[in-house]
């Protein structure tokens, strides 16, 4: 194929269309009553080009990705499972697009009900009490699970709870949420296996804490075995739990938050419950709470009423207040309900262990090539340092883009912080045994060449449209538009 | 185990149980306390095969009822081209991960670029982030950026002619990160300057939100209003419409450092309010204190022109708590639904949605403001939605029109409505409408 | 490998100090730059500005890192180092002789709490 590179503005010619709107029979001319004081002074210089032009161009681009329908992306705590069609194709059912957020609840049943049903469904999922499905995204429900945490003590008026526990280990989300919403960050250690440090732990559990973030399994694959401990000592000492929803998958079908203990939790619809990444959303992040929280979830909220029917709860008297502009992202809602009908009770079941099964299989096949730092049955994923063998200078980032040049997806690499050649697997529930053992053979062949070729890997990409961009220069004198590029 | 989705065969399992050592799946959850196993049923119902569950889905589907809309406040029935969802249904684009391997990525990188070119055009801004969830957010977090540039000032005013919806979010988003905030009254339909000033006056004020195109439909007159902001060493912000900038006053001609807004009208479906598309874009000199992801151009080691995530340092996986703001995905398939949008119909298809969204929404107003039954409240310029009174009963009203099909003005007070017509709209609708409303209930 | 200087003083957090006078001249360690790999950006306070010893004064920033900029010794930021807007760079090629910023010291025995040069390498080893 041959090469493409152009811009959608340098293909724009000037009088071209890719639009035809009806004819204006109104008879009168509304922008003419509009002052000219109003009104742009020079037209935008946007592209001008034809609607095949569009069609070939985006055509084009999209042939310079890689998704998962690509290949396999063994991306550690992205959750990176196959998107089904089906769920794609009743999102988009005109019954449910066509919907205004504000028509009248009567004239919305469906869209209200499916909402509600999902709401249920999330809550019998985690083992909590309800769900509010408004926030965008996992870092959104991060935020508001934690403006959840707040509401609770101020409600209480325990002001003095300013404080939140975040590992060490935790996603970078974790403490920029808390951060946002006005907490503040208390670190807790990590033992040499990722898990929580009770000791550590222990006398940090004051009365300024309104509570502690985990996720569990940790980002380092591992179960923290000694949660019930920590969610009483928390609890105790008069803090909420919050469950990172980011490594969930593991655990449909084994544990629920709720049964351990958390308080507060979010799900990231687009990891666990299959919903596209979309190359970096739209997600959806709902957030679960147990019963003493459920009149603080943020508004919008969809209730049942007693004779079965649905309507919008908009104010609520002890609610932290709204997050979102209407009900959140409603269209990935709807693929992950389907997903979760698809599966339905029993299948859903399968969903952790064979997540948990094929993490394990590529750990137990590369860890004689690569250095495990971590030993014991991981969950969903999984970290290496790096390769076994230093010697040749070969750095994880080498390994990752080597892979590039295999047709796979690079893992999570340089997260968690905890080594310094951190290489983190993920292979989700999806991926076949087959396309397991093609990865692990690359992840072999690269681990060889980096000892017998080592200049080879460092190389690498080497098959890819573009190798080694200048992102120093790209952060140093920031190009971010059209105009600043012809500039 | 094996379903439609999860492809292991019996043999297969034996095989990898065998390789890691244990004899069943089970025995990887052994460090998890019995305590804690699941051994419970899922309140959920069998599993559906494709059949059951598009027949599942088309009955919820027929409890809603789809209407022909006259309302807009925050949410608007713009013309979507055909091309757009076939284009966005190319896998390559929607099962892609966030671009962090930019080699692997350059379609998603482009894209992001060409959003951000566009939307930096449409605002009269220099840089645009690569998007955000939606407005109402990026409109908080926009109060953030104003605040972190301020120096040790800590309160923001923001218009009460702005949207609710927004003013809500923003509302709660300040609360608890713990900036001030104090809304400005309005004068007449639009926002009260002289209350700004006296406000910026006292000193404290690291930034000012207001409206261009208002809750109530008015373009407000933002004359002299950077100056006076910029008097006090604050920052503006001003919330905006994308698709109308192409023929109003942008932020940039405004003088403001910040533009938000939400992104759908660029010819997003209503989809019960999402997904949706926010923005922002500032000056150059705000560019550090912008949240979210931003697309920028370099070159490979080769010459060849790409692009590539960059100012990564600002956001929360390299900052942590110390990032400008928690986000970590944006809404990168609305972003590049928009970019696509504004593609095919370049600066005269988006002049054109203007022009006969205006005609259309002037029309109704003058046949209604005819009729005798439905009165101005203001008498101010205004694009395609507007507020009109009226005496008549507007319940019985609402549910006449829906018998008919049809969504009427949103009651933002009682007997004041908002009415908003887009290019979807005819001639024949709108007499329709405007027929049905003024029928005598029986 | 990197250097250590020897007539400064350094904080545990890589920053150097040079005293001229009741000035504290201030930047951060070769080890430092080559921790971070090639700058970017630093972020910058204003002259004038109060500041404490433990401040943060600013940031420095690679492609994917980034390090808060913590201050020695309390006082008067009395100059910053404006080249370092556009050529960010300069701290990469010598970090001993591109200062950040400049600070009229309230208490200058805050400098002999620092770590003279024979400590500060014996910490780099240590990292």
């Amino acid at each position: 194929m041959k090469e493409y590179d152009k811009l959608i503005f340098e293909i724009s010619k000037p009088g071209r269309k890719g639009y035809q709107l009806p004819a204006d029979k109104y008879g009168v001319d509304g922008m003419s009553a509009i002052p000219a004081g109003l009104m742009r002074g020079e037209a935008p210089e946007l592209p001008e080009v034809s609607e095949l032009d569009v069609v070939r161009h985006y055509t084009n681009l999209s042939n310079k990705n890689f998704g998962v329908d690509t290949g396999f992306y063994p991306l550690g705590s992205c959750t990176m499972k196959y998107n089904p069609k089906i769920n794609e194709e009743l999102a988009s059912l005109p019954a449910f697009a066509g919907l205004h957020p504000l028509q009248d609840v009567k004239s919305v049943q469906g869209a209200l009900q499916l909402y509600y049903e999902l709401q249920q469904a999330l809550s019998s999922l985690a083992g909590l009490k309800e769900f509010t499905l408004n926030p965008y995204a996992g870092a959104h429900g991060e935020l508001t699970g934690l403006m959840v945490m707040r509401q609770y003590h101020k409600l209480r008026g325990d002001d003095k709870r300013t404080k939140v526990i975040v590992p060490d280990t935790a996603h970078g989300t974790n403490p920029a949420s808390a951060m946002v919403a006005g907490l503040e960050v208390v670190e807790v250690k990590s033992r040499p296996n990722g898990s929580i440090d009770i000791e550590d732990l222990k006398p940090l559990l004051d009365d300024t804490v309104a509570g502690i973030m985990m996720t569990n399994p940790n980002t380092l694959g591992m179960f923290e075995t000694e949660i019930m401990e920590i969610a009483s000592l928390v609890h105790e000492a008069g803090g909420l739990l919050y469950y990172d929803g980011a490594n969930l998958n593991p655990m449909l079908g084994k544990v629920r938050p709720g049964d351990m203990g958390f308080d507060i939790m979010h799900i990231n619809l687009h990891k666990t419950f299959s919903t596209p990444h979309g190359g970096g959303g739209p997600g959806s992040g709902p957030v679960g709470v147990s019963e003493r929280l459920v009149d603080l979830l943020p508004t919008p909220r969809v209730v049942k009423l007693d004779d079965g029917s649905f309507d919008v709860v908009y104010n609520g008297d002890e609610s932290l207040g709204s997050v979102s502009t209407f009900f959140g992202n409603f269209g990935v809602m709807m693929k992950a309900y389907a997903y979760i009908l698809s599966l339905g009770r029993d299948n859903i079941k399968n969903v952790g262990p064979m997540a948990t099964l094929n993490a394990n299989y590529i750990k137990e096949s590369l860890r004689d090539l690569y250095k495990l730092p971590v030993e014991g049955p991981c969950k969903h994923e999984f970290v290496f340092d790096g390769l076994a063998d230093k010697s040749t200078g070969v750095t994880t980032l080498n390994v990752a883009k080597r892979l590039l040049d295999f047709g796979f997806h690079a893992p999570t690499i340089y997260f968690p912080l905890l080594f310094h050649e951190s290489l983190m697997i993920e292979p989700t529930e999806t991926e076949s045994l087959e396309t397991l053992d093609e990865f692990i053979d690359v992840m072999r062949k690269v681990a060889i060449e980096a000892r017998e070729n080592p200049e080879l890997v460092k190389e690498a990409p080497v098959t890819t449209a573009i190798s080694h961009p200048d992102e120093t220069g790209a952060a140093k004198n920031p190009i971010l538009s059209y105009k600043a590029m012809k500039a | 185990m094996s379903n439609r989705y999860i492809p292991h065969t019996d043999e297969d399992i034996r095989r990898m149980l065998d390789k890691i050592g244990v004899g069943s799946v089970d025995e990887l959850y052994s460090d998890v306390p019995e305590e804690v196993l699941f051994r419970g049923e899922y309140d959920l119902p069998e599993g559906m095969s494709e059949t059951e569950l598009r027949e599942y889905f088309t009955n919820l589907g027929k409890k809603n009822e789809q209407l022909t809309v006259f309302a807009g406040h925050g949410a608007y029935d713009h013309y979507s081209p055909s091309v757009i969802p076939h284009l966005l249904e190319r896998s390559e684009f929607y099962t892609a991960y966030t671009p962090y391997q930019p080699e692997i990525s350059q379609g998603t990188l482009q894209y992001i670029f060409e959003y951000q070119s566009m939307i930096s055009e449409l605002t009269g801004m220099e840089s645009s982030n690569a998007s955000m969830y939606d407005g109402a957010t990026a409109a908080a977090e926009s109060m953030f950026m104003m605040v972190a540039s301020a120096r040790k000032k800590n309160r923001v005013l923001v218009s009460s002619t702005l949207l609710e919806s927004v003013r809500k979010v923003i509302a709660t988003y300040m609360k608890f990160h713990g900036v001030e905030l104090t809304e400005l009254p309005e004068k007449e339909g639009e926002t009260d300057f002289t209350a700004m000033a006296e406000e910026l006056a006292k000193g404290d004020v690291a930034g000012v939100m207001v409206p261009s195109v208002n809750r109530y439909g008015i373009i407000e007159n933002l004359e002299g209003v950077a100056e006076k902001v910029h008097g006090a060493k604050a920052s503006l912000a001003i919330y905006c419409d994308p698709s109308a900038l192409a023929v109003l006053k942008t932020p940039g001609e405004w003088g403001a450092d910040i533009a938000c807004g939400d992104g759908q009208t660029l010819g997003m479906p209503l989809q019960f309010g999402g997904p949706y598309l926010g923005f922002i874009a500032c000056r150059k000199d705000m560019l550090r204190k912008m949240p979210g992801r931003v697309v920028g151009a370099t070159t490979d080691r080769n010459g060849k022109r790409c692009y590539v995530l960059t100012l990564q340092a600002r956001e929360q996986h390299i900052r942590r708590q110390k990032a400008t703001s928690n986000i970590c995905s944006n809404q990168s398939l609305m972003a590049l639904y928009a970019t696509i949008y504004v593609a095919l119909m370049g600066p005269q298809g988006l002049r054109d949605v203007n022009r006969l969204s205006c005609d259309g929404a002037h029309y109704l107003y003058d046949r209604l403001i005819e009729s005798g039954k439905f009165s101005k409240v203001y008498d101010k310029p205004f694009l395609k939605e507007f507020v009109v009174k009226t005496d008549l009963d507007t319940a019985a009203m609402a549910a006449r029109l829906r018998r008919n099909g049809m969504m009427g003005g949103v009651e933002i007070a009682p007997g004041v409505l908002e009415f908003a017509v887009t290019e979807k709209r005819t001639k024949e609708q709108i007499d329709r409408l405007i027929t049905v409303m003024l029928e005598e209930e029986k | 490998m990197s250097t250590v200087k020897e007539d400064v003083r350094y904080a545990e957090s890589h920053e150097w100090v040079k005293v001229e006078g009741d000035i504290a001249v201030i930047g951060i360690s070769d080890y430092a730059q080559h921790a971070l790999g090639d700058i970017v950006y630093v972020d910058m306070p204003e002259e004038g500005d109060e500041i404490e010893a433990g401040d943060v004064f600013g940031a420095v920033e690679s492609v994917k890192a980034a390090s808060d900029l913590i201050c020695p010794v309390s006082g008067e930021v009395v100059a910053v180092n404006e080249d370092l807007e556009d050529s960010p760079e300069l701290i990469n090629k010598d970090a001993f002789e591109t200062w950040i910023i400049k600070v009229r010291m309230s208490d200058a025995s805050q400098v002999d709490a620092l770590l003279d040069a024979a400590a500060y390498a014996k910490l780099c080893e240590d990292e």
